[in-house]
Formats: C-alpha cells, sequence, structure tokens
C-alpha cells in the first residue's frame, strides 16, 4: 500500500513538476494542484494509473486563508482507497477549470459546489444553481455567509445554557419567519428566473434521423414535484420526441434542507442524529459512515462487541432498504400497492428491533464515536437469530418467487435504461446501479471497513445494466446480507459497546477524513474538516441518490416515457439524502 | 340558517321508530365528512414514510375511512404535510392547497411541518406550515409514530365532529385564495411587498450610513 503510493508521488511530483506539490498540512494526505493544471493531471491520473472513478467532489471555504478549495476523491474502479487532490483558489475569484471532459461524472456535483459555495467552474456544460433556485443571494456554505436564524458561529447557543437568555429566533427577525432580503431590493419589480435557463438547456433537441421522414413537434413534458412517481420531491423536464425521450433534466433541492450549514454549526455528535435524516431509509448505514469518519480523525476503534452490533445493524438496513425499494418500483411498474405491502410487513419486523436497541423505528441514532449507545435489551438477540435464520431467507425466497418471472416485471424491465459498465464508471454511478452493470465493486470488498474482511459473502453482480438487472441484483444483495447477518449473528461476542467513557463532547484533533461505507444505495460518504474546536469546519455528504442521478438522463434517452417511472424506480433514491 | 335546524324537536312515532331516524343536518354533514377523509398522496421527507406505514397493513389507517389516497389534490380532503417544507417546494405546496376543492383539512405531520423541527434554523426552511397555510391539527414527532399520526388523525376527526355549517371558514363571505409565494432573493410573501420593501430601503440607509461614518471620522 505505501509503496503504491511512493510509486505515484514520485511519478506524480516528479512529471508535473511545480504543478502537483503534496499535501503538507497537519492531518491532511493527498496532492494540490494548479488550477491550470487540473485537467491534464486528471487526465493522466485516470488513464495511466487508472483512476477511473470520481468518487466525491467537493469544496471547502478556508475562510482565514482566504482560499477556497476544491477536493477531489478519485478511485480505481477496481477497488482500492482513494487518491485525493485539491485545487486552491483565491476566494474573491474563486474559478477552476471543469473536470466534466474527464469524469462526467462531476457534473451535477460541480453545479452543487457552485450553487452552495461559489466557486465557478469554467467549461462545464450547464452550470446552474442546482438545489436552491436562481435568484437566490449568495452562496450559503461561505462560511461569512449568515442564514436569517443565524445565532453564533457554533453550538452550543449561549442563548440555550441554563443561564443564558432564551429568545425564540423568529422574534428576533423583522418579518418573524426565516427569511431576509437583499438592501435596495424592490420586490414589486422583481423578475423571477423562474424555469427560463431549464427549459432554454433542453428545448429543441436535433433528432437522431430515426430513419422515418415523419415530421413531429418536440413537446417539453414537466414531472413533478409532486408526482406519484417521483418518491418525493422530485421533479424532471423532458423533451419528447412522439412518446421518446430526447433530452431529460432533473431539477431537485425541493428537500434541500441544509444538511451541511447545519453540521457546520453542530457539535460533532449533534450530527449524528441529524444523518439519521438523510437516507431516512437507512439511518443506521449513515450513522456508520459519520462515525467512521469522526473515529478516523480521532484515531479511535469501537471494541469487538460494538463493531459487531454496527455490522448487524447495518445489514439489517440493507435488507429494510431493498425490501422498500423492490416495493416501491413494483409501484411504478404499476403492481400498485401490492408488493409494497408484503415488503413493508418484513420492514416492519426489522424496524422492531431497531426500536428495541435504539428507541426510534426510523431514525435510530445509534452509533457513537467508538461504539454504540446502547447494547441489546433482553430477547432481541433471539429475535433477530428468528429472523435471520428462519423468517427473512423464506420471505426473501417468496419474494423472488412472486416476482421475478412475473411477465409484466421482465417485459417492462428486460433492456430498459441500460447503462454499460464504462458509462457507470465515467458517471460516477455507486452501489447496486454500478453492480447491475457489470462492474463488481463493492466498498465492503473494494475498501473494506469495520470487520467486513472476516465474513464470507459474496459480492452481488449482474451485467445486462438494465431495469430488470437492476431489480435482480437488489435480491442478490438481501441474500448476502441474509448470510453476512447469519455469521454476524453467531459469532456476536460479549464484552463492552463502547471504547472509553461515552462523551458528549468529543476532541476531534484538526484534519480532514473521509469516511465511506457501502450504503443500500451506494457508496455513502462523509468528508469532514476540523479546526480542532468543538464545531467541523466542513462537513460534506458524498450523497449515492444524488450522484446516482448524474446517469439518468444516459439512461432515459431513446426510452419511451413511461419508462422513465420505471427507471428512477429502478435507480432506488431518496429525496432526503439527494437534496441534503 | 334558522337554529331550529339543529333542534328538531320531532317525536317519531312508535311505528316508525327503527326505521326513521332525526338528526341534525350538522350531524348527517359532519359525519359523512369525518368518515372519509381522503388524504392527497404527498410525501415531502421521512415522515412520508411513517405515512405510508401508517397506510400499510400494520397500522392500516382504512379503518377510519382514509384508506383511498389521492395522487390529485383535485380529489383530496386532507392535506398531510407530511415532511421539511422548503423554500423552494412552498410556493407548490400553497398552490396545491389552493388547488384542493372544500371542505379541506390540513394536518401538519411531523415537528418540521409544524415549526421547522430539527432543521429550523436552516436557511431554505419555512419554520412551520402554517406561516403560509391554516393547519387544523400538528402532530408532534420526529417522525412521529404510525400510531401518534392515528391520533392525530382521530383528533381531526373530533374536531369535525365539532364543526357547524353555519361557522366553518369556507361557506364566508369572501374567503380567500392564498397568494403563492414568489422566490425572490430569498421566498417572498406577496401580503408582504410593503414590509420587505419598507425593511431593504432602511437595510440600504444603514449601509449607506455605515460606509460613510469611518470617512467621516478620519476627516
Amino acid at each position: 500500500m505505501s509503496e503504491q503510493i511512493s510509486v505515484l508521488e514520485y511519478e506524480l511530483t516528479a512529471r508535473f513538476p511545480g504543478a502537483v506539490i503534496a499535501d503538507e498540512r497537519k492531518g491532511y494526505s493527498g496532492y494540490l494542484v494548479q488550477a491550470d493544471k487540473l485537467i491534464e493531471v486528471a487526465t493522466s491520473l485516470r488513464d495511466e494509473l487508472g483512476y477511473d472513478y470520481l468518487v466525491s467532489l467537493t469544496g471547502v471555504d478556508y475562510l482565514p486563508e482566504g482560499k477556497m478549495e476544491t477536493v477531489y476523491h478519485l478511485c480505481r474502479s477496481t477497488g482500492g482507497s482513494p487518491l485525493v487532490i485539491k485545487v486552491q483558489v483565491p476566494r474573491d475569484q474563486a474559478v477552476v477549470p471543469s473536470l466534466v471532459p474527464v469524469y462526467p461524472g462531476a457534473e451535477l456535483q460541480e453545479r452543487e459546489v457552485w450553487d452552495l459555495l461559489g466557486i465557478r467552474f469554467e467549461g462545464h456544460p450547464d452550470l446552474r444553481r442546482i438545489l436552491l433556485w436562481e435568484g437566490f443571494y449568495g452562496h450559503p456554505l461561505r462560511k461569512d455567509w449568515r442564514e436569517p436564524y443565524y445565532e453564533e458561529e457554533g453550538k452550543p447557543f449561549k442563548s440555550r445554557w441554563p443561564d443564558g437568555h432564551v429568545y425564540r429566533a423568529e422574534d428576533k427577525n423583522p418579518f418573524h419567519k426565516n427569511v431576509d432580503y437583499p438592501a435596495g431590493f424592490n420586490p414589486e419589480t422583481w423578475v423571477p428566473e423562474a424555469d427560463a435557463a431549464l427549459y432554454a438547456g433542453i428545448g429543441k433537441i436535433q433528432s437522431s434521423g430515426n430513419g422515418s421522414d415523419l415530421q413531429t413537434e418536440q413537446v417539453v413534458v414537466n414531472l413533478g414535484p409532486q408526482h406519484p412517481s417521483t418518491h418525493g420531491v422530485f421533479r424532471m423536464a423532458v423533451t419528447l420526441d412522439g412518446e421518446t425521450i430526447m433530452a431529460l433534466k432533473p431539477v431537485m433541492g425541493y428537500l434541500h434542507r441544509n444538511h451541511e450549514k447545519i453540521g457546520e454549526r453542530n457539535t460533532f455528535l449533534q450530527n449524528m442524529p441529524f444523518t439519521d435524516r438523510l437516507d431516512y431509509f437507512s439511518s443506521m448505514s449513515n450513522n456508520f459512515g459519520y462515525a467512521l469518519a469522526v473515529e478516523k480523525l480521532m484515531g479511535i476503534k469501537p471494541p469487538e462487541r460494538a463493531e459487531y452490533l454496527r455490522v448487524i445493524m447495518a445489514e439489517f438496513t440493507r435488507i429494510c432498504n431493498h425490501l422498500a425499494a423492490i416495493g416501491f418500483f413494483l409501484n411504478d411498474l404499476g403492481a400498485y400497492f401490492t408488493p409494497v405491502l408484503y415488503a413493508l410487513e418484513e420492514r416492519e419486523l426489522i424496524l422492531d428491533i431497531f426500536e428495541a436497541v435504539s428507541g426510534s423505528r426510523m431514525m435510530c441514532n445509534y452509533f457513537r464515536f467508538g461504539g454504540v449507545a446502547r447494547d441489546l435489551p433482553e430477547g432481541i438477540y433471539e429475535k433477530m437469530r428468528k429472523l435471520v435464520y428462519d423468517r427473512l431467507p423464506r420471505k426473501i425466497d417468496e419474494l423472488d418467487r412472486y416476482l421475478t418471472n412475473n411477465e409484466i416485471v421482465r417485459a417492462r424491465g428486460e433492456g430498459v435504461g441500460v447503462l454499460t459498465p464504462q458509462q457507470a464508471i465515467a458517471l460516477s454511478a455507486a452501489g447496486p446501479l454500478l453492480r447491475a452493470s457489470g462492474v463488481p465493486y463493492d466498498l465492503r470488498r473494494a475498501d473494506p471497513y469495520s470487520i467486513y474482511d472476516r465474513f464470507d459473502f459474496d459480492v452481488a453482480v449482474r451485467y445486462h445494466g438494465d431495469i430488470y438487472d437492476r431489480y435482480l441484483i437488489r435480491i442478490d444483495e438481501m441474500r448476502q446480507s441474509v448470510r453476512i447477518l447469519q455469521q454476524a449473528v453467531r459469532d456476536l461476542p460479549d464484552g463492552p459497546i463502547q471504547e472509553g467513557k461515552p462523551q458528549y463532547q468529543v476532541r476531534v484533533p484538526a484534519g480532514e477524513s473521509y469516511g465511506r461505507v457501502e450504503g443500500p444505495k451506494g457508496e455513502l460518504g462523509f468528508y469532514v474538516v476540523s479546526n480542532g474546536k468543538a464545531n467541523p469546519w466542513r462537513y460534506h455528504v458524498r450523497a449515492p441518490s444524488f450522484i446516482n442521478l448524474t446517469a439518468l438522463e444516459t439512461m432515459c434517452v431513446g426510452n419511451k416515457v413511461a419508462d422513465v417511472v420505471a427507471i428512477l424506480g429502478s435507480i432506488d433514491i431518496v429525496l432526503g439524502e439527494t437534496d441534503r | 340558517m334558522s337554529d331550529e335546524l339543529n333542534t328538531p324537536g320531532y317525536e317519531i312515532p312508535p311505528e316508525m321508530r327503527g326505521s326513521i331516524a332525526i338528526t341534525t343536518l350538522d350531524k348527517i354533514y359532519n359525519w359523512g365528512r369525518r368518515s372519509s377523509i381522503w388524504p392527497m398522496m404527498f410525501g415531502l421527507a421521512c415522515c412520508a414514510i411513517e405515512m405510508i406505514c401508517t397506510a400499510a397493513s400494520r397500522f392500516d389507517f382504512a379503518r377510519f375511512g382514509m384508506e383511498v389516497m389521492r395522487p390529485s389534490p383535485r380529489q383530496a380532503d386532507l392535506m398531510l404535510v407530511s415532511g421539511t417544507v422548503t423554500k423552494k417546494m412552498i410556493p407548490q405546496i400553497v398552490r396545491l392547497y389552493n388547488q384542493m376543492p372544500e371542505p379541506k383539512y390540513v394536518v401538519a405531520m411531523g415537528a418540521c411541518a409544524s415549526g421547522g423541527g430539527p432543521f429550523k434554523e436552516g436557511y431554505n426552511v419555512v419554520s412551520g406550515v402554517d406561516n403560509y397555510i391554516p393547519v387544523d391539527v400538528y402532530i408532534p414527532g420526529c417522525p412521529p409514530t404510525p400510531q401518534a399520526l392515528l391520533h392525530g388523525l382521530i383528533t381531526l376527526q373530533k374536531k369535525i365532529d365539532t364543526q357547524s355549517i353555519r361557522q366553518v371558514r369556507w361557506y364566508q363571505e369572501g374567503s380567500e385564495v392564498v397568494p403563492v409565494p414568489v422566490l425572490g432573493p430569498d421566498i417572498m410573501d406577496p401580503r408582504e411587498y410593503d414590509l420587505i420593501k419598507q425593511y431593504t430601503t432602511e437595510k440600504l440607509l444603514k449601509e449607506q450610513a455605515s460606509a460613510e461614518t469611518p470617512a467621516g471620522q478620519s476627516a
């Protein structure tokens, strides 16, 4: 491992003298790249060293140094830990070349960084705001930008302490609500930009010439944000030629809840319950990723029993999530609500376990830095054993039997919404979406974390890359999860569940860290920067639902409009995570 | 409408008892509405998942006449605001609310819809849907358990039981639609334009004044 890196360092810093230097800030790793050499460096990393998979792209505002930094995590699609490269630019002239030509998967992520941090990406094909709307004032993740309910830079706020003067934020705001307007703004002359920019991008598309001489008119159809098929508040604008999709633009941000800004005000532990609310189907695995990121910074490891409990909960979460994903996917295919009822029946049994161990059905808030919050209550072990050895395998087989060879599922799934392996890697697809396209990339094997290296299981992979395979792979993964669960439950050791004493206020040394887990929807990463204070300086979530949507247009173009719903269902997005 | 309607005071002849019932208009009207509340199928965030669980077999709110979830606001009686309301979404929510036919009810499910919840301080979060549309029942919890949601819905039924045709707001003169908020630099309520203008003008003056003061001091 270290050998690999030293080879890399030699090549990188020697090949681009002056343009690439190792990042030597304390607690940091990776390389700093000159902005004007970024494309060249990235291309050579991709083509010569095999870093073909852009995992995460984000930015950090280093206000005291007057710098903006973009951070890229690059991986090999064959596995291994990420290589981090960074570009620093001055704050008042934050322009970085866009990586979309090298890694098309950067498209939505760069738009997000532009939206929230105000770093402009030169050469980006469609640099519009993504989570907020055109016309919003400022870039909220900049450190000097303050929200209307601003109290202090970091929690705990003085007003909440026993001697503090308690007040409600709305009493201090002149409008008594969460709004603020720039000076001199006149609402009466304001013209909302609305969707002009969006529709301009997908107006008339040149027909690729399908052999017919028929002159048809293209129409733009808008789906959502309130639409039963979008799994929440997601919106798509589609250009149609007849029934065929010519172009598609996802529109999101309808559930943008400012996780990252709030996360930078919170203390480290206060963020734990917020991670629950990212992908609200799988709160346990969200906890996992965040705990790993902060533990890496703190340099601690949980005790054995806690590791096993973590794996057990994470795998239960995966089953929970895939059950629901399959159920709702069948909903989208028109099997209205019957498969969901079968799926939710099992999900309820798993939620019972979550409620018993954590006190809450959905928002578990179960993980702590260096352990878990509570041990198993009485009787739960037996319940888990029955579930993983008897009921779940049976019920997964049952679901398989009911659905897999259903004529409609096959007819609507096979060969529809195909994503080739090359496209999937280039577009930074992750999780079941990537593995259904024939890329056996599963972090539990590709970059093992926790104790996954101890378990015997197979990485599920399918090769057609269509909707049907994305359905099948979820069935496969549930079976593998049951296998892991059976081993974990069998081997669960006794012992403490928390390293050291449980603490509300943890000391996190300065530095950066990236914690990644294989969430049910794909790679879930947390990029945390600490400056040694009580609150994280930067808290970024690499959300699989969000980045998987980069591939949506590629999958949809050329298919019929009715398939969009099925394709979206097969990606399995959760808006809490997409919009954060 | 006269008061007598609600106090009929009729004796039913003995031979007709069992086949005739006399009740008040309010009662029969409320009974009809409370027993067939059709919620709008409209999930915003985490709470929507608990709403789905409440609709599914274990909790099953079909027992209360609510199983018909309609994706179209035109066919719905109840808007279950199940999740965090964001500034980007509130224009759509208000529009959906305006499209619902009356009588219509709104339930704010969970902490976020009721008052912003854990995300209250967020710059894109509306701290409570009641800033824009009237809410009938608030359900606490993050998310509320299905039992809590059922309790909230039963509370709504109780509220409907106490309503009178003469007093409900949709049969009053001048009941108006809620103006749809506009996405400006921040979300803007068209009813507050004067207030906004006053605020931004004052802010501009203050900024100009503070820009001039240091210069004045040095001079």
